[in-house]
């Protein structure tokens, strides 16, 4: 039942409609479409600049040749064979931002989920662990990155200082291409805050009931794990990797930073600065767009690389809303 | 606790007895678990805060603990050029950030929630599709907007201008928020001749007080975390940097001193935790609305 069905119901109860009754109803009518309007037009004015505009935008800058200086020219295709021909950073940027699709989204929906579980286990002291577990989600992106450069410093660390100390060769994390996306990897789970509060609000509400039956029929842990929580909260799971894909689509702040702080290059603007490193190893989309634009001034390429990433992203979220209406709900 | 020790066979119960040690250890199974989890958790948190009150040579040893309590860190920090501007502007941009957001999102949230128009199922289409659109996507023609055309950079308004329009991810979190509350109060108050301006305000919001607190805090978390937004549009400007922008490049001036560096992490991470501990449950509560329920 919404609002406006009902004094239209009750305007169309007369069934011989006189005409100054079809007259109200369609005044009604109009101010209901007008009050719509209203209330939707900060969104309304909103959508139109900050999304259609700039897309359409990024659209016609993508064939057009354009410095920021020089009027742009038209160029046709030439952006689009750069890109995706001649552009040697283009293709390491996609490996690394399925990667981390991939390894990242994996440990994240995994230790969310076997934090999640652990929390609906834990009797005593639920609340102090729930809020300890929580918190590093809570940690400015920048600020965790910060730390953790620090934490796992091949130098002075505390990480590899504890690993070196049990006879565990230490990597150079940030400062090797090999070890740099696990590094952000490891950063990622320390995270989860968010993940596990989803999941745990799912785990309780797994009927009891199918535990119990379950058990009864002599089931084992694993197979009550995998025959009645697993079908049971598989809408979060998906919710989960779905979102963490769209998540690792925009995933710009910790390696920026983390290539920033663990190469030692100043800060600041004006750095001579190449996003990726080590060796492109944590170079990702959005930073190429951002050093193809705001460093070489190449708003063509940029918007180029813009319009894959779009691709990427709006695949991702509809194959999010198709296999889960229930994100949208009726509203009824 | 004696099922530890006594003897199985001499007791009455032997099953009671043997579920009763199966929980014990269970329990204590569960809670070390608990314990390693919070401590890779925590000791993040613990290492930073305690590299933040070491001297200035001991951070550059390998060791755990200071030797001595440098409280004048902090005191450092904020006598760093620049480090009490950028908390001005942060508070700035997520203050007002917030406040903006909020203010025109209900509205539309209201209209998706309760309304029943035609489009509105795209609208809520268009709100998802905005809600998940990398920034870095629309990043060209905005920025030259800004920049060329508003001559705005070098400053923060860039970024909060556009918080006056809505803010995607707020609409949909609101909107699943009010579809909680049922529909009959908004019926009952215009049945009372309600406006529906006035149904809003007197009715709807105070049921959806907890709703609002997550989306300010959802809000202020994002403004004050924002790292690209000031990169592409105050980076010009050191006077226009946030804290979230300044923090690295205090490590690229202080690029030795990581006892200064923790510090002012410490001091940035600081306000977060502060606003989460005080709002913990609409914080949560805003988390599970956008994953759970719907």
């Amino acid at each position: 039942m919404s609002t406006d069905t009902l004094p239209a119901k009750a305007a169309a109860a007369p069934a011989a409609a006189s005409p100054e009754a079809r007259n109200t109803l369609r005044s009604k009518r109009r101010r209901n479409a007008l009050r719509t309007a209203l209330f939707m037009s900060p969104w309304l004015i909103g959508f139109g600049f900050f999304f259609a505009y700039p897309l359409v935008s990024t659209l016609y800058f993508s064939f057009m040749r354009y410095d920021g200086l020089n009027p742009p020219t038209w160029r046709g295709l030439e952006n689009w064979t750069y890109v995706f021909s001649d552009l040697p950073k283009f293709w390491p940027a996609m490996q690394n931002t399925l990667w981390l699709a991939v390894v990242m989204v994996t440990c994240r929906v995994v230790f969310g989920l076997g934090v999640g579980m652990l929390i609906t286990k834990i009797k005593t002291g639920a609340g102090i662990f729930r809020t300890l577990f929580y918190l590093p989600y809570l940690a400015p992106p920048v600020a965790a990155t910060l730390a953790f450069v620090f934490l796992l410093n091949p130098g002075t660390g505390p990480v590899n200082s504890f690993l070196e100390a049990v006879g565990i060769p230490a990597p150079s994390w940030f400062n090797d291409a090999d070890w740099a996306k696990p590094a952000l990897t490891v950063l990622a789970v320390w995270g989860i805050g968010d993940l596990m509060v989803i999941f745990m609000a799912a785990l309780l509400d797994v009927p009891k009931e199918q535990y119990e039956a379950a058990e009864l029929d002599g089931a084992s842990p694993w197979q009550r794990f995998r025959y009645v929580t697993l079908p049971n909260i598989s809408p979060i799971v998906l919710f989960a990797v779905v979102t963490g894909i769209i998540g690792a689509m925009q995933y710009y702040t910790q390696p920026i930073v983390a290539s920033k702080v663990a190469s030692g290059v100043m800060g600041g603007s004006g750095a001579p600065f190449q996003p990726g490193y080590p060796d492109d190893s944590t170079l990702t989309l959005p930073q190429l767009i951002y050093s193809l634009g705001f460093s070489q001034f190449n708003y063509g390429a940029a918007c180029v690389v813009a319009l894959v990433l779009f691709a990427l992203s709006m695949a991702f979220t509809a194959l999010l809303m198709r296999r889960r209406g229930g994100l949208i709900g009726s509203g009824d | 606790m004696t099922t530890a020790t006594a003897p199985v066979r001499t007791v009455a119960s032997p099953a009671l007895k043997q579920a009763r040690r199966k929980a014990l250890l269970h329990w204590i199974a569960v809670h070390a678990l608990g314990i390693a989890a919070a401590l890779f958790f925590v000791l993040p948190f613990v290492f930073v805060l305690l590299t933040s009150l070491m001297s200035d040579q001991q951070a550059l040893t390998r060791d755990l603990t200071p030797n001595s309590w440098h409280w004048d860190n902090y005191v450092r920090v904020f006598r760093t050029e620049g480090f009490l501007t950028w908390w001005k502007n942060s508070l700035l941009y997520a203050g007002l950030g917030t406040a903006l957001v909020v203010v025109s999102s209900i509205p539309v949230a209201y209209a998706l929630a309760k309304f029943r128009f035609r489009g509105r199922q795209l609208s809520l289409l268009l709100v998802i599709s905005m809600m998940m659109l990398p920034p870095q996507v629309v990043i060209i023609p905005m920025y030259l907007f800004w920049a060329k055309q508003m001559d705005l950079s070098g400053t923060l308004w860039p970024l909060i201008i556009p918080m006056a329009f809505g803010d995607a991810f707020a609409i949909f979190l609101l909107r699943q928020f009010l579809l909680t509350i049922p529909n009959e109060y908004v019926e009952a108050a215009r049945i009372d001749g309600c406006g529906e301006l006035r149904t809003l305000i007197r009715v709807v919001l105070p049921m959806a007080k907890p709703g609002i607190a997550a989306v300010a805090l959802f809000q202020f978390f994002y403004c004050w975390n924002d790292y690209f937004g000031p990169q592409i549009y105050a980076s010009e400007n050191a006077a226009a940097w946030t804290l979230s922008y300044g923090l690295e490049s205090f490590k690229g001036a202080h690029h030795t001193d990581w006892n200064l560096t923790m510090a002012a992490t410490v001091l940035v991470m600081a306000p977060v935790i502060l606003v989460f501990f005080f709002a913990q449950k609409a914080f949560v509560e805003g988390v599970t609305l956008t994953g759970v329920k719907g």
